[in-house]
């Protein structure tokens, strides 16, 4: 479905990606593996055409994404649930999720979406009528994930979904994260957190200085010396 | 009649027309975070498009306001799109610059066109005093531009609130990186916003054609109180604008008659200066969202 070859890029005169080659297909849960800086965000941020790259090729169902603007990718079936939230806080939690189905073909059956998505996250749905920014981290990452699925994606990318919460909420989001696999989506999952995200991916990448330098199985990465060197201290 | 009465409902019709002024302002300035100082004299422009309307082709002003409202719309589109949105990313200076410079080119036009000479639309029906159920006489214009900016301020927020592209709208001013990772084309809402900004201009001009004559200056004179009203109701808030508008018109009808009538300004500034200070970012602004 996605496919990366020899993407480059960067912001400015700073090249982060130096050649990654990637690909996910449809029912695959990918994750992508590095330290800080590794370039994993701007791996994400190029497929969502938020930055041009300066080389290389993204491909959708073999359809060169080159020049697309953000909406127009959303168009292609992918979403992002972006690092950090990002939320519209001055806006009702259910307003966040109507907006997340803005797109023509998502708002055509959007109450039937809702009820859909609301099923998936129970706890969402006490929250509908709070102001998003009123929430605390871990409900804002729920709904961000809600917000995601309303656009009924092909694929959905996370970036970090677990950065700068609490270890108990932590668990929480994974299992989030479990049900939106579950229900079938196609995801690819950016996380600092690898031990939980390498046993669900069906495949893994690992990325060092803008390189992919390896890729395996999830649970097969989990198990590599070089891996568990580096990313999990033993 | 009771003289504070009189002055009371003169103040809130006041207030009702810097309110219509005031509106498109605070909407620009909240979603799309540029200050059009080009607001008053695209007021200017639209004065002198209905007095033409209405001497050229005998178009009654208030019949002229629903089309000059798209007119404008399209014009203040095609003026983000021309002028602003190469300027996006530049310096806020920048841009200030750029809408004086549209500002100051229209006033001269407008200069060099019809002359400094004042070219008042001829409506005396709208200059007549109306009585208030006995409480205070006013002019029927007056009257008509209150409930024309109250009706189009209510339409306005409903539209934000109830409607898909105003939920979108509000969500570019809320975040502008998100926005677009939900499909939403960032730049096409900063046309939309821009053309319904100078669009509620377009409305007030005719609607304030038969009160106020046109001349070329004739922005600056209505668009820094416009400036006052949008910071002291909080920027890009559009309760704050009508609630703002409406004290500064209450209180420049009660200064005007209590303190003196060329100490007026002084006393609002003061009242403004005040508010600031217990709160810095307006009245219903909220602290993050200006």
């Amino acid at each position: 479905m996605l496919r990366l070859e020899g993407l480059r890029a960067g912001y400015g005169p700073v090249t982060v990606l130096q050649d990654v080659s990637l690909e996910v297909n449809a029912g695959e849960v990918v994750t992508i593996v590095g330290g800080n800086g590794a370039g994993k965000t701007t791996t994400l941020r190029a497929i969502c055409g938020l930055l041009r790259p300066t080389g290389g090729r993204i491909t959708v169902d073999g359809r060169d994404t080159a020049g697309l603007s953000p909406p127009a990718i959303v168009d292609l079936g992918i979403t992002m649930v972006p690092e950090g939230r990002q939320l519209f806080p001055f806006m009702t939690v259910r307003e966040n999720l109507m907006l997340g189905a803005y797109k023509p073909a998502a708002r055509a059956r959007i109450d039937e979406r809702m009820e859909e998505v609301l099923a998936l996250f129970p706890r969402v749905r006490e929250r509908l009528s709070q102001m998003a920014g009123s929430l605390s981290g871990g409900e804002q990452q729920m709904v961000a994930i809600a917000r995601g699925m309303m656009a009924n994606p092909r694929l959905l990318m996370f970036d970090e979904p677990s950065l700068g919460l609490a270890p108990l909420i932590v668990k929480q989001v994974f299992e989030i994260v479990d049900r939106v696999v579950a229900s079938g989506t196609t995801v690819l999952i950016v996380e600092q957190n690898i031990v939980h995200t390498l046993q669900i991916a069906t495949r893994g990448y690992v990325l060092e200085n803008g390189q992919v330098v390896m890729s395996d199985t999830g649970p097969a990465l989990l198990k590599d010396p070089h891996v568990k060197r580096a990313y999990l201290g033993v | 009649m009771d003289i504070l009465l009189q002055l009371i409902a003169n103040g809130v019709l006041l207030g009702g027309v810097f309110a219509l002024i005031s509106i498109g302002l605070t909407l620009i300035f909240g979603i799309v975070r540029v200050v059009n100082f080009a607001h008053g004299e695209l007021l200017m422009v639209g004065l002198y498009a209905t007095w033409i309307m209405a001497t050229q082709f005998g178009l009654h002003p208030y019949v002229a306001a629903l089309p000059l409202a798209v007119a404008f719309f399209f014009l203040g589109a095609l003026m983000q799109r021309a002028i602003i949105q190469p300027l996006m990313n530049a310096d806020p200076h920048i841009q200030i610059f750029a809408t004086v410079g549209v500002g100051t080119a229209l006033a001269n036009a407008a200069l060099m066109i019809f002359s400094a000479d004042l070219r008042s639309v001829d409506l005396p029906w709208a200059r007549q005093a109306t009585d208030l159920f006995g409480l205070a006489s006013v002019s029927r214009g007056n009257l008509v531009a209150f409930a024309v900016s109250f009706v189009a301020t209510g339409a306005l927020i409903a539209f934000l609130n109830r409607t898909h592209l105003g939920r979108a709208i509000r969500a570019v001013a809320q975040n502008r990186y998100a926005a677009p990772l939900m499909g939403i084309d960032v730049n096409r809402i900063y046309a939309i916003t821009f053309g319904i900004g100078a669009g509620c201009v377009g409305l007030a001009a005719a609607v304030l054609a038969p009160l106020y004559p046109a001349f070329p200056t004739v922005g600056s004179f209505f668009v820094l109180t416009a400036f006052v009203v949008v910071v002291l109701g909080g920027m890009g808030s559009l309760e704050g604008a009508v609630v703002g508008a409406l004290i500064i018109g209450l209180v420049e009808s009660l200064a005007g008659y209590y303190v003196a009538p060329d100490l007026k300004e002084v006393v609002y500034f003061v009242i403004f200066l005040g508010i600031l200070i217990v709160r810095p970012a307006g009245l219903f602004g909220v602290r993050g969202n200006e």
